[in-house]
Parts: structure tokens; sequence; C-alpha cells
């Protein structure tokens, strides 16, 4: 909104709240694609940092908890005040559960990295973890920006990744057909694109606040969804 | 059910649907100088419907045009119509005296009568010749001055002067005085500016009650409480009706964006 409130020291006080979100996002999206890259380079030490950066994030999710807080209480924040106020805590909480998900991939890699590669998989990871990590990133340029065609663009891309996820659902039940030993590596790597898939829908749930912020209604459409990996068997054919 | 009481003179009414007050077109002048602009709105029975604005927007004035409190003002010319239950009020057979019976007052000092406790309520009543007995007087003020939460404190002192009350208990006399005569429509002009806190709370606790019963058009200053109290709150600015949705609507999603500057505080 470009008129300033006549009181000052509340757009300072938004600023700040902003300003963390940034920070905290900034701190997210590395998470992500360190612990994406700890996973294709067998890197153990790169994934204990992303375990340890957890800690951060989880701070940053705190500070942004007390600070709307104090502002719901001090300042009563009344129509795109308060939905700011309220989007911005809602996005703290997406953001900590994108690094949850980025630190239980670290977790994972630690368990797996004495194991090879199994088929082409990691690569698909790869390029799964680059897409949710550029979600991210224009969820979070989408926010500070108030940008609602971006938001929309965002909501649509979720189906991507969600394909990609679909694709190496079936891949790995093949791996994981064609000899037993391949399940301990193949059940992790399952759970590290469902992970990435998670954080992709995640990206989707702060375009939806990003919509409400800027329109005070949420999508009335429903979003293109293609996780289809809970309807599928290892009986499937194709 | 014909609950509602017609202006002498004028043909009985029923209410047929929500809107107990209707007000179309209005224009208000103060000599040469347009106070309001084309003002269409509807109040709707049991609810609080705020009127919310800057100074000098109009809320006022328009509150004082619903019980022609405007009439007092020589420069002061209203156009456009405005009924009551059906009934035009400008209509030049309407006893202004029997309007404001529908209509009730509160304004933003208290303003008790320079009388004792108990004939600040039974001043209405007596006037409209509302009673035949003592007792049924008596019935009055008690049955007032408990919908106004204010028995307990002055059963022991009906006889004592109404002045002597503290700012609260005086606003809440004022709002039993206007009960007392059965209005259909309360106006609040700012009720609590002059309230601290504790007694700001009981008067809108007691707004909140007495929706059940009247309808109620409150101009405030503040917006919380606004939000706190009312369903419907009517944004005004420069003389022009700017928004008029439900209170929730106004403080979450304003579609007009001077409403939006106005309410989270910031340079319009």
């Amino acid at each position: 909104m470009e008129h300033q409130h006549i009181i000052k020291s509340f757009d300072k006080e938004l600023g700040e709240i902003d300003s963390m979100i940034l920070q905290m996002g900034g701190l997210v999206e590395v998470q992500i694609s360190e612990s994406v890259k700890a996973l294709y380079k067998r890197d153990i030490d790169l994934a204990a940092k992303v375990r340890a950066d957890d800690k951060q994030v989880d701070l940053f999710e705190s500070k942004i908890d007390e600070s709307t807080l104090r502002t719901l209480a001090l300042r009563q924040p009344m129509a795109e005040d308060l939905r700011h106020i309220i989007c911005a805590l809602k996005v703290a909480n997406n953001l900590e559960r994108i690094g949850d998900y980025a630190k239980n991939i670290a977790k994972r890699t630690q368990v797996i990295a004495e194991s090879g590669s199994v088929g082409t998989s990691e690569k698909t990871i790869r390029r799964m973890g680059k897409m949710a990590q550029e979600m991210v990133s224009d969820a979070l340029n989408a926010y500070i920006g108030k940008d609602l065609k971006m938001a929309e663009e965002l909501r649509i891309r979720d189906e991507d990744i969600d394909n990609m996820h679909n694709t190496l659902f079936r891949e790995l039940l093949t791996y994981m057909m064609e000899d037993p030993r391949n399940i301990t590596p193949c059940m992790h790597m399952l759970f590290i694109a469902k992970n990435l898939e998670r954080i992709g829908d995640h990206a989707t749930a702060i375009a939806e606040q990003i919509f409400y912020l800027i329109t005070g209604a949420l999508p009335d459409e429903e979003r293109p969804k293609s996780d289809k990996t809970s309807q599928m068997s290892a009986e499937m054919e194709d | 059910m014909p609950e509602f009481e017609a202006i002498p003179d004028c043909q009985p009414f029923e209410l047929t649907n929500a809107a107990i007050l209707k007000a179309h077109d209005v224009n208000v002048y103060y000599g040469e100088k347009q106070a309001l602009f084309d003002v269409n709105l509807e109040v709707e029975k049991n609810a609080v419907t705020a009127f919310i604005g800057p100074s000098g927007c109009g809320k006022t004035t328009l509150l004082r045009c619903f019980n022609r409190m405007n009439d007092v003002i020589p420069i002061c010319r209203v156009e456009g119509s405005i009924t009551l239950g059906g009934q035009e009020i400008h209509a030049p057979e309407v006893d202004v005296v029997a309007l404001r019976k529908n209509v009730g007052m509160v304004f933003q000092k208290p303003n008790p009568f320079p009388k004792s406790i108990y004939d600040n309520i039974a001043y209405g009543p007596r006037i409209h010749g509302m009673t035949k007995t003592k007792a049924e007087m008596d019935e009055i003020v008690e049955n007032s001055l408990k919908r106004a939460g204010l028995w307990e404190e002055v059963k022991d002192r009906l006889d004592k002067p109404g002045t002597g009350l503290s700012g609260g208990q005086q606003q809440r006399l004022c709002i039993a005085r206007a009960i007392a005569v059965e209005p259909k429509i309360i106006l609040m002009d700012e009720p609590c500016s002059a309230l601290d806190p504790i007694a700001t709370a009981t008067i809108e606790a007691l707004i909140e009650e007495l929706r059940e019963r009247f309808s109620i058009v409150i101009v405030t200053h503040s917006m919380q409480q606004a939000a706190r109290i009312s369903q419907r709150t009517a944004y005004f600015h420069l003389g022009h009706l700017v928004e008029f949705a439900s209170t929730e609507q106004i403080f979450t999603s304003p579609e007009d964006e001077r409403t939006q500057n106005y309410i989270t505080g910031r340079i319009g």
C-alpha cells in the first residue's frame, strides 16, 4: 500500500516483520538446496550442517510469532494490516515446515550416504529440489512485492513438482521389485521425494496466503493437483 | 404482529422486512454548505449499526436527521426521504414529539435532567401519558433502570439527583431514560467518549443486550468499539457514505480505499 501510517512506528514494525520473513525464507532456501546437494554429493558434513541450521529457522519462527502477537495486541490492526499480520504468521509457519522437510532430507542422507545411487532417481531429486527452491524463492518475492500474478502462477506450478514425484514413485517401485536390496535406499529416496513434494505444497500455501493478503478472499477455484501416488500400487503396469 | 406503534395521525404500519429505517437520497445543507450528499442507507431491525468516519464527515448530521434534531438549527435544510417503518418522518402531519418517542437519543456527554433519578426516567412516560397510576410509573422506572443495568446501584436513592451519579452511571441513566418510552430505535452519539474503559465496557454490554428489543444506531470515533458491538458499519467521508457493509467485511476486507486508509490509520 502506497499510503503510510500516521503512526510511523507501525510501518516500521510491519517492515521489521517482513524483513524477518525474508531472512527466514532465505535461510530455508539454502536449507533446501544444501540438503539436496548433500544427498547427491554424499556429503555427511553438509547434511549435519543442514540439521544444525534448522534451529536458526525455528528461532526465526518464534521471533516472528512474538512480533506478530505484539503487533496484534498493541496496534490492533484492521483490514489490510490485519491480513498482513495474519499472513506473516502463516507464512512463517509454512517456512518452518519447509525447513523441517529439508532437515529430514539431510537426516535420510546421513543414513543412505554409504549406498550408491539407484538408477536415475537422484537426477530427478536434484531437479525437484531446484524446482522446490525456486517455488519458495518466488513465493517470498510475491509476498514482499505483493505480486498477485506471481502468486497465482505459483499455485499452478505445483503441478509440475507433483508430476515429477509421480514419475519417481513409479521408477523407485520398479527398482525395489527388481532387487529387494534396493528397498532401504529406495524407501529413503521416496520419502525425500515426498518431502520435496510437500515443500511445493507449502510454497503453494504461501501463494494462497498472498492471494488473501492482496484480495481479502481466498482463491475459490481448486488448484490443479497431480500427486497420484496415493492411488498407485506395485502391480501397476506402466 | 403489529408491535410497531404508529405515529399519530398516520396510518399504522407493520414491519415487512428487516429494515426499520430507510434513508433515500438524503442531502443536508447548513446554509450554503452541503454536509451530506445523496446518502442511501437502511437501518436493520434488532441490529447495531455503527457510523464511523473522520470529524466533519456528516455521521452525526445523518444521525440527527433520524429524529429531526436538525429542525432546531434554522440554517439546516434536509432533502430526500427518511422513512421509519414505511412512514416518511418529514411528512407535515408527523408530530415530532411522537417521532422522538419512537426514536430515542443518547448523547456524548451524559445529560441527566437536574431532577431526581426517578423523575429522570418518569419524565418521558409522563409527557407521553403512558401511565395512569403511580404503581404503573414505578414499574416503568424500575424496569427501565433494570434494563439499563443501573437498578441495583440506585434503587435506594431514587429520590437523589441524577447529576450526583458517576459519569458511567449518568450515561446509563440517560439510556434508561431513553428506553423508558419504549422507542423503536435508539440513536447514540459517541455515548462512551467521556467514559473510562470499565464504564465503556458496561455500556457496550448493555448495547448488546438492548439490541434484542431495540434497533441501535451508534456514532463512534472508536473503531474498536464499532468492531466490537455493531453488526453493520457505515463509513462516511466528506459528506458521502463511502461504504456500508457488515462490520466483519469493513474491518477485514473493506472494498473502498478510503475506508481502508481510515480504519488502518493511514494518510489518505
